[in-house]
């Protein structure tokens, strides 16, 4: 059965650098995947390569579809992609950072969402008019995921959500990702460089090594084999 | 003192027609980092298609403003489509060169289209004066105000309250991320630059009637809107309007009670403008303090 | 010597050699069109050690230009110095002009500082008719007919050879370019242009390495200035008259396009520069009567180089020898 996303030999070049060397994977709908693996291993441009942000080649198809274009066409298909550094507009308000979530929606229920997103994070409510980069780093983030859930998307891509966050923010921002997927079906793929705790959340794990899948899995079965922990995960 | 009344109010009108055109410069430059030297040669175009329509199609002065106003608009668009996009991505110096080559390529068209002789261009607004406390106050120059600051407003209103607007206003700071919400930013850009022409042609219809039409109009303009914006902090809208008047007021008083300014030395204090604030306070008046100390 | 080097001297040499006969086969007016093209070259050289080197774009030149040709006009009106005795007067003048200039200017990066300078070469001729007594204001002073003026009455002898005013005003122009020339290449092949060439690079790193940037700035708006103020006296000694208008914006802007179209950055490709600043506004002129079509032809040359060859004539000259040499090189057995 195929996922909701697969990716088929996928390469991708920085200029001269190469940063995938050939890359498979497979996100089924309703699930969350991790891609893990230390720095420069590709995780963030596997990502880039999903939403079209930077040229590749191999399949990438999104529900049986193949993924074209740029990240217009990636957003319009229903990819949301909170990048490194949540991509905040920063000049924004924080209402007009949620409004700007749901662009590529043409339906009338953009304001109903609006209430939901206040329902998970009710502070949004008090600071709608506060300018966005004046929000702690945590704010950001959970402004970042409810921006991108204002979108309807059918996948949800998280570039290093816990960089540079406080442990109790990183645990807050997972287990509301947990609860997306557990009770609205969200389908997700995170790239972490934590590999704990991205395991805790996910049901399957890619592990990167120099644009390449070394090991993938069960997150069960890379938590209990301890050669890969030791070696790949880092603990 | 009712001198100096008049003097103030002329020179809000003056002010309002340098707040628009450095309004132009600094939505492309907010836009795309790029400083559109061209701007004011766009403008001179603009005017030269109005009076065409008016002269020599018959059509009456407000039709004819509202078509112009349109092909201002497209050809602010094409011209972003055809010459500015290909460089977009790369050293700004490169756009910077691709505009000044613009400006000489439409200063030329001018005289071979409409020939360098002056031309007058009709004011929309009645001639004369009114008595407001003693105070002479020509039509001409509320006038002038009011479509400067209804254009200003309406632009505020489109970028405020507008999904595009805000796409618009997105793309401008954040490209990339923008991309990722699905703005298709290129499409913006061109529609900054289809913007700036429309209140560049507004600047240039308004200035026409005072100083007449010859391709070389809007040259001394271009350099009153660049202290504008510089004064007023070239990434800030409002300090592009707010800008523009001060230097407007401020030029005419200097030039009515400091006689040693006279009015040939509008444009050198004009410059000095620019100088002073460039070296002193970068940033502007409303702009912020970019950190590039080396 | 490496092969770069030997290949710019043979190409001097043979240039030198083209330029120093070449009146003996032309006539006095191509001549004089020719002398014209040695003048917009040392003012080029100087503009390229500015921008092309230093990457600092001023749109501003004319300026420079306008108080070098000021200079000479002056002192061969109220002072009666002979015209070749003003030259060094108006390079020292301007020089110390752009010196001045360069301190506010090296805190002014790129687009800011091409505004400044754009602002300048606007400004300037209202500038020249405000100070009207010093100046001659909108008038301007006529050098025509002044006994000062080498050659304009009578020809001058030099090594047997009799030379009419446009002859002696090519071989003027063209010996100053020719020294300006080699003094550019060499200073801009040792330390100097390499500090020069680190800023255009990378303000960064350059600072990283020591080197001042302001110190660097300043000097390359001297050198520039210097070689602009040369061009300018050049220009008035050319025309033998000297207004506000001799100076408009639109000269330093074609300036800005001889450099980009001959090659920000490489000295060879700036006599193309010149040739197309001097020859294009009349071959403009013979495809259309309207006086407004070398400003189109210009820009439009301006746009499609950049947009086609980012290089100029040099890097397109310097692109077809480099294929020429991989064509030979695939014929080696």
């Amino acid at each position: 059965m195929t996922g909701l996303l697969e990716l088929r030999h996928v390469e991708a070049s920085y200029g001269p650098v190469q940063a995938l060397r050939g890359i498979s994977l497979s996100v089924p709908e309703g699930s969350v995947v991790a891609v893990l693996g230390a720095n420069g291993a590709g995780k963030t441009t596997t990502l880039r390569a999903v939403s079209g942000t930077v040229r590749r080649s191999g399949e990438v198809r999104l529900d049986g579809k193949p993924l074209r274009g740029g990240p217009e066409s990636a957003a319009k298909a229903g990819i949301a992609h909170v990048p490194e550094g949540r991509g905040t507009f920063t000049d924004l308000s924080v209402l007009e950072n949620l409004r700007l979530g749901a662009y590529t929606r043409r339906d009338r229920s953009v304001k109903a969402d609006v209430d939901t997103m206040t329902r998970y994070f009710p502070w949004l409510r008090e600071r709608g008019d506060q300018r966005a980069g004046t929000l702690s780093g945590g704010e950001q983030q959970m402004l970042a995921l409810a921006r991108a859930l204002m979108g309807r998307p059918r996948l949800l891509m998280l570039d290093e959500p816990s960089l540079g966050l406080a442990p109790l923010i990183v645990r807050e921002i997972f287990r509301i990702v947990r609860e997306l997927n557990e009770k609205e079906g969200l389908t997700v793929l995170v790239v972490e460089q934590d590999a704990r705790i991205a395991l805790n959340a996910a049901a399957s794990a890619y592990v990167l090594e120099v644009g390449r899948v070394a090991v993938s899995g069960s997150s069960a079965e890379l938590r209990d084999d301890e050669a890969v922990r030791r070696s790949y995960l880092g603990y | 003192m009712a001198e100096f009344w008049q003097q103030v109010v002329s020179g809000l009108a003056a002010g309002g027609v340098y707040g628009a055109l450095a309004l132009a410069l600094v939505l492309i430059h907010r836009a795309t980092g790029v400083i559109n030297f061209a701007q004011g040669e766009m403008a001179t175009f603009s005017t030269y298609v109005l009076w065409t329509l008016t002269t020599n199609h018959g059509l009456s002065y407000w039709p004819a403003f509202a078509i112009m106003l349109v092909v201002s608009f497209a050809g602010g668009v094409g011209i972003h489509q055809a010459v500015i996009r290909p460089v977009e991505r790369g050293s700004q110096v490169r756009v910077v060169i691709i505009t000044i080559g613009l400006l000489l390529l439409l200063n030329g068209l001018m005289t071979w289209i409409w020939s360098g002789e002056v031309k007058a261009v009709q004011s929309p607004f009645p001639g004369g004066t009114f008595d407001l406390g003693g105070v002479a106050i020509a039509y001409a120059d509320i006038g002038t105000i009011a479509v400067c600051l209804g254009a200003v407003a309406v632009l505020w209103l489109f970028f405020q309250f507008t999904k595009v607007g805000l796409a618009l206003r997105a793309s401008a700071v954040n490209p990339a991320e923008a991309r990722l919400v699905g703005v298709r930013v290129t499409w913006m850009l061109g529609l900054g630059w289809g913007l700036a022409a429309t209140l560049g042609a507004i600047a240039g219809v308004l200035t026409a009637p005072s100083t007449f039409l010859d391709p070389n109009m809007m040259q001394a303009v271009l350099i009153y809107a660049f202290a504008a914006a510089v004064l007023g902090g070239i990434d800030s809208p409002m300090g592009a309007v707010v800008g523009g008047l001060l230097l407007g007021v401020g030029l005419n008083l200097l030039g009515t009670y400091a006689s040693f300014v006279g009015s040939e030395l509008r444009l050198p204090a004009a410059l000095l403008v620019i100088l002073v604030v460039l070296l002193l306070r970068p940033a502007g008046l409303f702009g912020r303090q970019q950190v590039k100390k080396v | 010597m490496s092969r770069s080097t030997l290949r710019t001297l043979l190409v001097f040499v043979a240039l030198t050699a083209v330029v120093m006969v070449l009146p003996a086969f032309v006539s006095d007016f191509r001549a004089q069109q020719l002398s014209y093209v040695g003048i917009y070259l040392v003012a080029l050289i100087g503009l390229d050690v500015l921008a092309g080197y230093t990457g600092q774009i001023s749109l501003g030149h004319g300026a420079f230009m306008a108080i070098g040709g000021y200079t000479t006009a002056l002192l061969m009106t109220d002072h009666g110095i002979k015209d070749i005795a003003t030259i060094p007067a108006a390079i020292v003048v301007a020089g110390l002009a752009g010196l001045l200039f360069g301190f506010p200017a090296a805190r002014l990066s790129g687009l800011y500082l091409a505004l400044a300078t754009f602002g300048i070469a606007v400004a300037t001729p209202a500038l020249i008719k405000r100070f009207e007594g010093f100046t001659g204001g909108g008038t301007g002073i006529n050098l025509f007919g002044r006994p000062e003026l080498t050659a304009s009455l009578t020809p001058v002898r030099a090594l047997g050879v009799e030379l009419n005013f446009d002859v002696w005003l090519y071989y003027l122009a063209w010996s100053i370019a020719l020294v300006g020339y080699v003094i550019a290449w060499l200073l801009l092949r040792g330390r100097t242009g390499r500090s020069l060439r680190a800023v255009r690079d990378s303000e960064t790193a350059a600072v990283s390495s020591g080197i001042s940037l302001t110190r660097a700035k300043v000097l390359a708006f001297g050198i520039s200035a210097a070689y602009a103020g040369a061009a300018g006296a050049l220009f008035a000694i050319a025309t033998t008259y000297v207004n506000p208008d001799t100076f408009p914006v639109e000269l330093s802007i074609f300036l800005l396009v001889g450099v980009v179209v001959g090659g920000l950055g490489s000295l060879t490709g700036l006599v193309a520069g010149a040739i197309f600043i001097q020859f294009m506004p009349l071959w403009a002129q013979s495809v259309s009567k309207s006086p407004g079509a070398p400003a189109v032809v210009y820009g439009a040359v301006l746009i499609l180089v950049v947009l086609a060859l980012p290089l100029g004539a040099a890097g397109l000259l310097a692109r077809v020898a480099e294929l020429v040499r991989r064509g030979r090189d695939f014929q080696k057995p």
